[in-house]
């Protein structure tokens, strides 16, 4: 049996992910995920003197902290097999990458369990986020001081 | 207020449908794609975009991981431009320490707190 | 000539004995009537899956010695094996057993190949019992092939779910009224270059119809209940079946096919394809299936064990996913 008309057959027989429908859950659930925070920086602007654009990072430790939550109480999961990037995108879904790995290596023990393998998951949305900002920030310093534009 | 909450939803439910379209159409594994959405977010604030985007959207811009990407940047160019190259590397960080911060405190507490059940979603 | 792998087992050598426990979801099953076993709790009241893991195979093992009316010490080898990495589940439970013991490992074929392994060392007339079976347990297995149990990864039509359970049996010497081996094929890697770990079946059908085909091809004229591949799910067997109806092959007069991993959950869609796992195949072969060529429902059926031969590091490495499917033929006079 050769290979390439095998995938032929598969690609007729294998059902095929829903796209249409998986987006229009994704569109949901991460909006409903994205107006939920916006309401959590109206509280934080309205009872704890926060600016709009200071808001965002208090509203993000709490977004990560409902995250915690879902997770824990197995919860999250559900909402990602239904939400798909919805619930994966959102900084809840980083939370949830993060805190699912810690859960899942409590049996190693906290050092070489938990610690080691918290950002499995997570760790190449910091590492490429670093990089690619130091990239973009050092070719931007040198073009301002070069005179080409200016910050 | 309500105008802006539906702003948000629509927004970041759209950002959303794109996390969508690289799982499943690009066949992107999930690491794949939020690494890309980071990287998209960082190079949008290289060119000035992402913080208006942030004054439209508000939540809807601020709440996906491509603004982990944007508040990277920021800090780099804001330091940048107080203290040249050296500040590329030590701003980083400055904007954006919640989302990481959280994550590791919730997550170890979450270790301490929780244990995984395999229950069927 | 080129080896088929096929052999007859001219001492038929019996299933005396069989023991089938599955974790508390498995309950969900149209086969749990056949479980011996159902546990209520995922990690068999063990402080870590792998822990659990374990017992729940020395646990069934046990319960095979005894349903069987002998003792550990009757046993002449335990044949056995899991999917965790260095197959620690299994060597544990084995030192507790603390019986003449080898590792198996055909990833989710070794219900099979353990059996098939097992029916040679009778044949050889060296040992009387030798006890055989896999296991596997979700979330051990989960957390090493796949996320976190915890992660919120969407899992596409064609994924499947590993089932927590395992599936022993105790092979001896021929004995009427029990189900014996009649002939086995052993069979060979295939790799049609498939690489979605989020979807086996369509990677495993290719390997389950080229033992399918060797194996009716030695035993032409042969009439069979039924066929049952192990765990290609709902998606791989539909593949399985358009491979059979395209290539002529269900002209030796097989008709009826079956798969344990499409049927392991009935029609509950939340579990997508249907099962997988090493302990999909060894419970329904040796729990419902054993029971029902026990009671005479059944004269000859083929059972033919899938299994996927990928890891994470292979998967992360771009290489495709190479498969096996191991087949025997049981039957019940």
């Amino acid at each position: 049996m050769d290979a390439e008309s095998y995938q032929k057959t598969v690609d007729q027989i294998a059902p095929k992910r829903p796209v249409l429908l998986n987006c229009m859950k994704a569109f949901l659930t991460g909006g409903i995920i994205c107006a939920i925070g916006q309401l959590v920086s109206f509280v934080f602007m309205y009872f704890f003197s926060f600016t709009e654009r200071t808001a965002s990072n208090p509203s993000v430790a709490t977004m990560v902290f409902l995250s915690m939550v879902l997770t824990g109480f197995g919860i999250y999961k559900k909402i990602g097999q239904f939400g798909g990037a919805g619930s994966a995108v959102p900084v809840t879904g980083f939370g949830n990458a993060v805190i699912s790995a810690a859960i899942e290596h409590k049996s190693e023990g906290f050092i070489l369990g938990v610690g080691v393998n918290m950002f499995k998951l997570a760790g190449p949305v910091i590492v490429y986020g670093v990089f690619s900002a130091f990239v973009v920030a050092l070719i931007k310093t040198i073009l301002v001081k070069m005179g080409v534009i200016s910050w | 207020m309500i105008v802006s909450v539906i702003i948000a939803f629509i927004v970041g439910g759209l950002v959303c449908v794109i996390g969508q379209l690289l799982f499943d159409v690009a066949k992107l594994t999930p690491a794949h794609t939020l690494s890309l959405m980071v990287v998209i977010g960082s190079v949008l604030d290289g060119f000035g975009l992402y913080e208006p985007f942030i004054d439209f959207a508000g939540a809807g811009a601020t709440i996906p991981i491509t603004s982990f990407g944007n508040s990277l940047t920021h800090g780099a160019l804001q330091e940048a431009e107080k203290h040249g190259f050296i500040g590329v590397l030590t701003g980083m960080f400055e904007v954006t320490s919640s989302g990481i911060s959280a994550a590791i405190i919730f997550g170890v507490i979450a270790a301490i707190l929780f244990k995984s059940k395999g229950k069927v979603s | 000539m080129k080896k088929t792998g096929t052999y007859q087992f001219a001492s038929k050598p019996s299933i005396v004995s069989t023991a089938v426990s599955v974790g508390p979801l498995e309950k969900v099953s149209p086969f749990h009537p056949h479980f011996d076993f159902i546990y209520e709790d995922e990690r068999i009241g063990q402080e870590t899956n792998e822990k659990g893991h374990s017992q729940l195979i020395e646990d069934t093992c046990n319960m095979a010695v005894t349903k069987g009316g002998f003792q550990l010490q009757d046993i002449d080898l335990l044949l056995a094996g899991d999917l965790v990495n260095e197959m620690t589940p299994t060597n544990f439970a084995a030192r507790q057993l603390a019986t003449p013991f080898m590792g198996m490992f055909s990833a989710c074929a070794t219900s099979v190949s353990s059996l098939i392994t097992a029916s040679f060392f009778l044949e050889t007339k060296l040992m009387d019992k030798v006890m055989f079976g896999a296991a596997s347990q979700h979330n051990a297995v989960e957390r090493q092939f796949r996320y976190p149990i915890e992660y919120g990864a969407q899992k596409p039509p064609t994924g499947q779910w590993t089932v927590t359970g395992g599936g022993y049996g105790i092979l001896s010497h021929h004995q009427t009224g029990k189900p014996y081996v009649h002939s086995a094929t052993i069979g060979q890697v295939m790799d049609c270059e498939c690489t979605d770990p989020l979807d086996m079946g369509s990677a495993m059908a290719p390997a389950a119809f080229d033992t399918i085909q060797k194996h009716l091809a030695q035993n032409k004229g042969t009439s069979y209940d039924f066929v049952m591949t192990g765990d290609l799910g709902k998606n791989g067997f539909s593949i399985l079946q358009e491979l059979i109806k395209s290539s002529g092959v269900s002209s030796y007069l097989v008709d009826n096919y079956r798969d344990a991993g499409a049927e392991f959950y009935g029609n509950e869609e939340k579990f997508l394809s249907g099962a997988s796992g090493a302990g999909c195949s060894a419970t329904v072969y040796y729990g419902p299936i054993y029971a029902e060529l026990l009671a005479g429902k059944w004269k000859k059926i083929l059972l033919v064990a899938t299994g996927a031969l990928l890891s994470p590091l292979s998967f992360q490495q771009g290489e495709t996913i190479p498969c096996i499917a191991h087949a025997v033929e049981l039957s019940m006079e």
